[in-house]
């Protein structure tokens, strides 16, 4: 089986010195790939799921809304709503005669019974078709409920999974500003692109606060309506996943002229510089003078445990696919800690950007895959001779099937990764899945 | 609690669902041709609608689920997803190399007219599927029935497609599974072929989405009904459908087409519905029933009289698949317990019918809703009101076994959170007993934890 479609041989790339690193990138999937990408209206959702008092209404067929039930590890503190999934059901008589109806009367229902502090209202492909006027209603049930009703128009045809985080974003931009009922200190932050995977978000929220850092509105991690209507309030903001959250970022740059800096919470050198990028920032000796202590304590902790997982991991090699090509390029520092070698890393949504600085970073010969496939990867790490692979959750059975070990970056994580902590989660995690007694019991066919 | 917001009072809705109890048609079409051997998948939509599928696929059964997608953008939503299909052929057979593409459509494509049976003739007229090769397609708007009708409608583009009949009938009788797991695809096998019937099973996804771990990832793994088998099912004497919503159309299009006569029966779950099984394949193949099936049934039965007073009486409150429903509650009627609540996100009238000649002389008290309205929320609010004993369902039912301490037993699709349902069977009368054995546990183990040190029973 020849492993490369014809027309994607330019989304591969291997890094040989001096050559080109150059990659096609941020095009539509070839029909008939077994893309792993996803669609508008998951980038969208994925991104304001987390919102944790807004209702959240899929307005389409019963599909859209049954599979992103519930299925990101976003903790909340308070109110649960998230977690539920509303739909309006679409069926065959709203194809034909509309589905307005059926959204005005569902929202009207939901917000009477639930008390949101705020909707979202998704459309999904057939929305887009069927022309439903979704702005108009959400107008109309904003007068008469008095909560925000944002329309989320994330019709899934319309790109990828990248789009969706923009309008997203779009979505989120029309809430900020709109309130100013909160004290908001003069060194405070908004966390943006960190969603609470597995209560990462509170780990991140206890380090800025040790070195004197408020946090105003985490958005979308934990997420509250009133926070992120009171987020233009903050001094900064801090970036994460620049990929979802890089848009909301711009606005308020340009909308509130707050700053904005892009960071990574993963990995110690991540992680420290996240803290030190904002001490600088606020340009409080103070602050820095904290931050290096934090850091230093907890690289103290951190290095000896780590030394254990080191000792059982040098020399490994590794495969990263994943969905933003940012936190690839973390998740390669982070290896290259315990002594991992990437050899594969790739995304479904990078940009050239991205790619140059992962081709810098990774050693020669180290493939490098913009929106790959199931064949495609499991060629790649039989010919490399991966020994661990880092995605998500169509990634894993493939993994597990070749027989290396897994670890998932994605939604479904259930240690915090992120921060000090979180590198200590990950390298244990790695550490078991490569070191796992069930591998003897296969026969792997690695061609070295 | 995570379910706080449900209130007891019933509200009044006339357009919301919330928490449904079904999701759509494609991700049927996509499990029943994974039954096929050699068979690739193909969503004819956006590239969400696949991706999906296959993440919820992939965590039902911890397997790789492989399936293409015609990738829809803007410009196809507008002049039609014709090119992207051509397109996606061609590139499928040329790298995927599978023997048969499966193609299902979606809301978007069905919306803006996509005729697949035109776009399939093209691609056949303009070469581009390979000597040898397949493309078989379903229709399956998501916004008609539900993942249930999907599956039915691959398996009418199956029959639409393959089977032929010559002249000369032979001694087999098709299998047409409704859709159950791997595991039960098998154990139907066995029982048909411990009574010495040959049969042609379809789909069959044993040994697909529940593969061994051998070091090589395989794009199609072994199992699968094959093509051959496929074709040679129009000669059949005749055929089972078993379970009416997943099975009825197939089995009267092999009817229409290949002059195969057919029966349909419940899936087997529990004891009268697998005795009806056994008739039913007893009959097609013109064979007597061996003692060896007959003390598989003595067993079961042996145990639910062993263990009658621990189920006396339960109230029971389930939700899912009308095909797995029906059976079920006539099983725990069965055992003497007390099926209240009933629901179906898949719509139908002979659901609503088939509950009242099971459940209006036992069970009077028993609510039951299909269709429109029929979710997790209402059946949360129906408990929240007079509590049931057990819940059986998939795992969306885990939040409200949390909430209102309720042991929960996992069948039905999907099921995200434990394994199992790919190895142990359901089915059959061993299958009925896994069944018991799993309820008897958890209402033993709910006495054991929190029965007080007086009424604490070693012997139970």
């Amino acid at each position: 089986m020849g492993s490369i479609l014809t027309d994607r041989k330019n989304q591969v790339l291997t890094k040989k010195l001096g050559a080109s690193t150059d990659i096609d990138c941020a095009k539509e999937s070839l029909a008939g790939s077994v893309s792993q990408r996803a669609c508008v209206f998951c980038g969208s959702r994925v991104v304001l799921y987390p919102v944790t008092d807004a209702l959240h209404l899929i307005h389409g067929p019963v599909g859209c809304a049954a599979y992103t039930w519930d299925i990101r590890g976003s903790l909340s503190s308070d109110r649960e709503l998230h977690r539920n999934s509303f739909t309006t059901d679409l069926r065959e008589k709203h194809i034909v005669f509309g589905g307005e109806q059926q959204l005005y009367q569902s929202m009207v229902e939901l917000i009477d019974k639930l008390k949101p502090e705020a909707a979202f209202v998704y459309s999904t492909c057939i929305v887009g078709l069927i022309g439903d006027d979704v702005e108009a209603i959400c107008k109309k049930v904003e007068k008469e409920k008095g909560i925000p009703v944002l329309p989320v128009q994330s019709e899934g045809f319309q790109g990828s999974k990248k789009d969706g985080y923009k309008i997203a974003c779009d979505a989120l931009a029309k809430l900020v500003g709109t309130r100013n009922n909160k004290e908001v200190s003069k060194k405070s932050i908004n966390i943006l692109g960190d969603f609470n995977l597995a209560g990462e978000l509170w780990m991140l929220k206890e380090y800025y606060e040790k070195i004197g850092v408020e946090i105003n509105a985490t958005i979308t991690g934990d997420g509250r309506v009133n926070d992120i209507c009171n987020a233009h309030k903050a001094s900064l903001n801090v970036v994460q996943c620049s990929g979802s959250m890089m848009h909301l970022a711009k606005t308020m740059k340009e909308k509130y002229d707050i700053p904005f800096m892009k960071v990574s919470y993963f990995g110690i050198e991540d992680m420290s510089d996240a803290l030190y990028e904002v001490a600088n920032f606020f340009k409080d000796e103070e602050m820095l003078r904290k931050s290096t202590e934090l850091v230093k304590d907890e690289i103290s902790l951190l290095l000896p445990a780590l030394e254990e997982y080191r000792k059982g991991l040098e020399g490994k090699k590794a495969a990263i696919y994943v969905g933003g090509a940012f936190k690839a390029i973390s998740l390669v520092k982070a290896l290259r800690l315990l002594g991992i070698e990437t050899v594969i890393v790739g995304s479904q949504t990078g940009n050239k950007e991205d790619y140059k600085l992962l081709a810098d970073l990774c050693n020669e010969g180290t493939i490098i895959l913009d929106d790959s496939n199931p064949n495609e990867l499991s060629d790649f790490v039989n010919q490399t001779g991966a020994d661990l692979f880092i995605g998500g959750v169509k990634e894993r059975p493939i993994a597990f099937k070749i027989g290396i070990g897994f670890c998932d970056h994605n939604h479904e994580r259930k240690e915090a990764l992120a921060g000090y902590e979180g590198m200590i989660n990950f390298a244990k995690e790695v550490y078991a899945s490569v070191n796992s007694p069930v591998w003897e019991f296969t026969s792997r066919k690695k061609q070295k | 609690m995570l379910l706080r917001h449900t209130p007891k009072d019933s509200i009044e809705r006339k357009a919301l669902t919330i928490n449904p109890a079904k999701t759509c048609q494609p991700i049927g079409a996509m499990y029943a041709a994974l039954g096929i051997h050699g068979c690739l998948p193909h969503s004819h939509g956006s590239q969400g609608c696949c991706s999906y599928h296959r993440s919820t696929l992939t965590r039902h059964y911890k397997e790789p689920i492989m399936a293409a997608t015609s990738s829809f953008t803007e410009g196809a939503s507008v002049f039609g997803g014709q090119a992207n299909l051509l397109q996606a052929i061609t590139n499928i057979f040329e790298i995927y190399e599978p023997e048969i593409i499966a193609i299902h459509s979606t809301c978007l494509s069905e919306t803006i007219g996509d005729d697949l049976n035109q776009i399939i003739q093209k691609a056949s007229d303009d070469g581009k599927i390979p000597l040898g090769k397949h493309v078989i397609y379903a229709n399956t708007p998501s916004y008609v029935g539900s993942h249930v009708t999907g599956y039915a409608n691959m398996l009418k583009g199956i029959i639409r497609y393959f089977p032929e009949a010559t002249e000369k009938k032979t001694d087999f009788i098709n299998l047409i599974s409704g859709w159950v797991e791997p595991s039960d695809m098998k154990e139907m096998k066995r029982l048909a072929k411990m009574m010495g019937a040959k049969t042609i099973m379809f789909p069959d996804t044993s040994d697909v989405v529940e593969t061994s771990l051998d070091g090589d990832y395989k794009m199609y793994p072994k199992g699968g009904t094959t093509i051959s088998e496929l074709i040679a099912s129009g000669n059949s004497k005749k055929s089972i459908g078993i379970g009416t919503w997943a099975t009825k159309e197939a089995a009267i299009a092999l009817e229409n087409k290949c002059k195969v006569p057919f029966a349909l029966t419940d899936v087997p779950i529990g004891l009268q519905a697998t005795d009806r099984f056994i008739q039913a394949v007893a009959k097609a193949a013109e064979i007597s029933i061996p003692d060896s099936i007959t003390n598989e049934r003595g067993k079961l039965v042996d145990v639910i009289a062993d263990m009658h007073q621990y189920l006396y009486g339960k109230r029971v409150a389930l939700w899912g698949d009308p095909d797995q429903l029906i059976p079920l509650v006539e099983f725990l009627v069965d055992l003497d317990m007390k099926p209240v609540y009933i629901v179906t996100g898949t719509p139908g009238k002979l659901f609503e019918q088939k509950m009242k000649e099971i459940l209006s002389e036992k069970v009077p008290e028993a609510k039951y809703k299909a269709g429109e309205g029929a979710d997790m929320f209402m059946m949360h609010q129906w408990i929240k009101n007079e509590p049931v004993d057990l819940l059986i369902g998939n795992t969306y039912g885990k939040y409200i076994s949390r909430d209102e301490n309720i042991p929960f037993l996992r069948m039905g699709f999907p099921i995200l959170d434990r394994i199992g349902h790919s190895y142990f069977p359901t089915v059959g009368y061993m299958g009925g007993l896994r069944i018991l054995e799993k309820i008897l546990g958890l209402f033993m183990d709910k006495q054991d934890a929190e029965s007080p040190e007086t009424s604490f029973e070693l012997v139970m």
